[in-house]
């Protein structure tokens, strides 16, 4: 495995894949290390922000191996339908891209199961693998300033939902009325990595 | 009580920001130039990061319906209360009815103005930052807002020994990696040699950097990964981006290198027009850095009693008038009267 420093007070450990990188923070996370501040896993690496005048990094490496064999914590799925107005501002131009019409744009998108992969962007925004090969256009060039709160969009391999009103260069498909994060909620984030979504289209 | 008579252009609520909540896809927000804001808090005795008001480039006008003790960290601003300057970088007190106008900041671009017993405004995630990316945390002060806060009298205070100075030109040191591999020998060269100009379009996620464009040397994006405030990201098109409080904790563009804890604060006091360049460090030298601004950050805070803190408020006052023949000062409960 690739562990790299980044900057003086952070480590970027390369992993397989996200639940990979999930389960490395678990191992992590459950060692209660001192002067740790984050653990922000991702597509496939994990990073670890630390306080560089608190945290032991000769026996943070030392560790490491172990972190790695640990036990895999099972993770339940569990399953949320959420309902989408397919409008979105973006759906013709990703028909133009992909060469599909419309309804088969829509329909691609709401006919496949998705996985969070992981949370990060903005609070609670979860990036979900399992879009139709089809459908993998690219961001757009220049970001929109705001795009609003639900909107349900697309870029490269991932869908996505928009938590709250923010800049973004997803291409959006359609709006959903869940709340995805609630930060009064015990645990703030509706979505957990691991999770499974189903989009179920409402007129 | 405090009114807010005019809000200044953006002015927020900042603290220490929020931590351990990354991976839920929480920006950790909290002061750009956190330093100051430690500062501005010791000064009027209160724990270093309790929330204290973020002033940018132009300061709020508050009312103040109660006695209060204030100080200003950061940026430099000529202060009034009721058409009298103020000193920054010690505790002040106001007295119920005053008008407390903060001014433009002539250097940097934020200034931090704390109180003593410390604004309250509401927490979400254990953090009273407000976050504009993402809206939480206590929305922007607008016109018209009140604040409230204990009453305080001055009975004694502190003041800062060496002030920071923020200067239009600057070297911000840096750590190289994680993404080097990514650039051409040349680019990196570029990087380390060129002089970077602030961009207008700068705000709290991040720092648009002109200069010599630094290409890549491969054009597809990196992989979503966890990204840290500091990181200098190079986009597809070459020019910098180095990232701020308010950054997003994902990001795709591969990092070039990232700014030492150290030198952070003075990076959140960087304008547009700025000239930058970088210089890289080992991670044994940041830390050093790091331990020495750690270690002297207290000692710098020297308590006064108010007759010391009046008189350097006086120093300030000729300072600032030349021609000026006689004032009246009011500070705790001294009651000054000079002439020269």
């Amino acid at each position: 495995m690739n562990t790299r420093f980044v900057g003086d007070s952070a480590l970027l450990m390369d992993t397989q894949d996200a639940w990979a990188a999930q389960q490395l923070c678990l191992a992590i996370h459950k060692q209660s290390l001192r002067g740790v501040r984050e653990l922000v896993p991702a597509y496939n690496s994990l990073l670890l922000e630390f306080d560089p005048l608190d945290f032991d990094v000769t026996n943070f490496f030392r560790l490491l191996p172990k972190f790695m064999q640990a036990k895999k914590t099972p993770v339940t799925a569990r399953e949320y339908d959420i309902a989408v107005t397919y409008d979105g501002e973006d759906l013709r131009e990703v028909a133009r891209i992909t060469g599909l019409d419309i309804d088969e744009v829509i329909h691609r998108h709401e006919s496949a199961i998705y996985t969070v992969a992981f949370l990060g962007f903005a609070p609670g925004f979860p990036y979900l693998t399992g879009l139709d090969p089809k459908l993998q256009v690219p961001r757009m060039k220049s970001p929109r300033t705001k795009v609003p709160a639900g909107a349900v969009a697309i870029a490269d391999e991932f869908s996505g939902i928009y938590p709250q009103a923010t800049p973004g260069g997803w291409r959006i498909l359609g709006h959903t009325d869940t709340v995805l994060f609630d930060p009064a909620r015990a645990s703030p984030a509706l979505l957990a990595p691991g999770d499974n979504v189903h989009f179920r289209p409402v007129a | 009580m405090i009114t807010v008579v005019e809000p200044g252009q953006l002015t927020s609520y900042q603290d220490a920001g929020r931590s351990g909540y990354a991976h839920l896809g929480v920006p950790h927000a909290g002061a750009a130039d956190r330093l100051s804001l430690w500062h501005a808090n010791l000064l009027v005795g209160n724990d270093a990061t309790s929330p204290a008001l973020e002033l940018t480039l132009r300061g709020p006008t508050l009312h103040f319906e109660t006695n209060a003790v204030v100080a200003f960290a950061g940026g430099r601003v000529e202060p009034t209360l009721d058409d009298m300057p103020l000193p920054m970088y010690q505790s002040v007190a106001i007295h119920a009815g005053q008008t407390l106008a903060c001014g433009t900041l002539l250097t940097g671009t934020r200034c931090y103005l704390a109180i003593a017993g410390g604004f309250s405004p509401p927490a979400t995630l254990a953090s009273s930052s407000s976050d504009t990316f993402s809206g939480l945390g206590p929305p922007i002060l607008r016109a018209g807002d009140r604040i409230d806060c204990e009453t305080r009298e001055l009975y004694q205070g502190w003041y800062l020994r060496f002030p920071p100075e923020f200067t239009h030109e600057t070297t911000l040191r840096v750590i190289p990696g994680p993404h080097e591999d990514w650039f051409t020998p040349a680019a990196v060269a570029a990087f380390f040699g060129g002089t970077f100009k602030v961009h207008a379009d700068s705000d709290r996620t991040g720092l648009r950097l002109s200069g010599e464009r630094i290409l890549r040397k491969y054009q597809d994006e990196l992989s979503s990964q966890g990204m840290v405030t500091g990181a200098v990201q190079i986009p597809g098109d070459g020019h910098p981006i180095a990232l701020l409080s308010n950054h997003g904790t994902i990001g795709g563009y591969p990092v070039i290198a990232v700014v030492i804890q150290a030198d952070l604060p003075r990076m959140g006091q960087l304008r547009s027009g700025d000239k930058l360049r970088f210089q890289a460090v080992s991670r044994d030298q940041a830390l050093e850095v790091l331990r020495t601004m750690d270690a002297t950050l207290h000692a710098a805070v020297v308590s006064a009693d108010p007759g010391l803190l009046t008189a350097r408020s006086l120093l300030v006052l000729a300072k600032a008038h030349p021609g000026l023949r006689q004032a009246r000062l009011r500070l705790g409960r001294w009651r000054v009267h000079v002439r020269r």
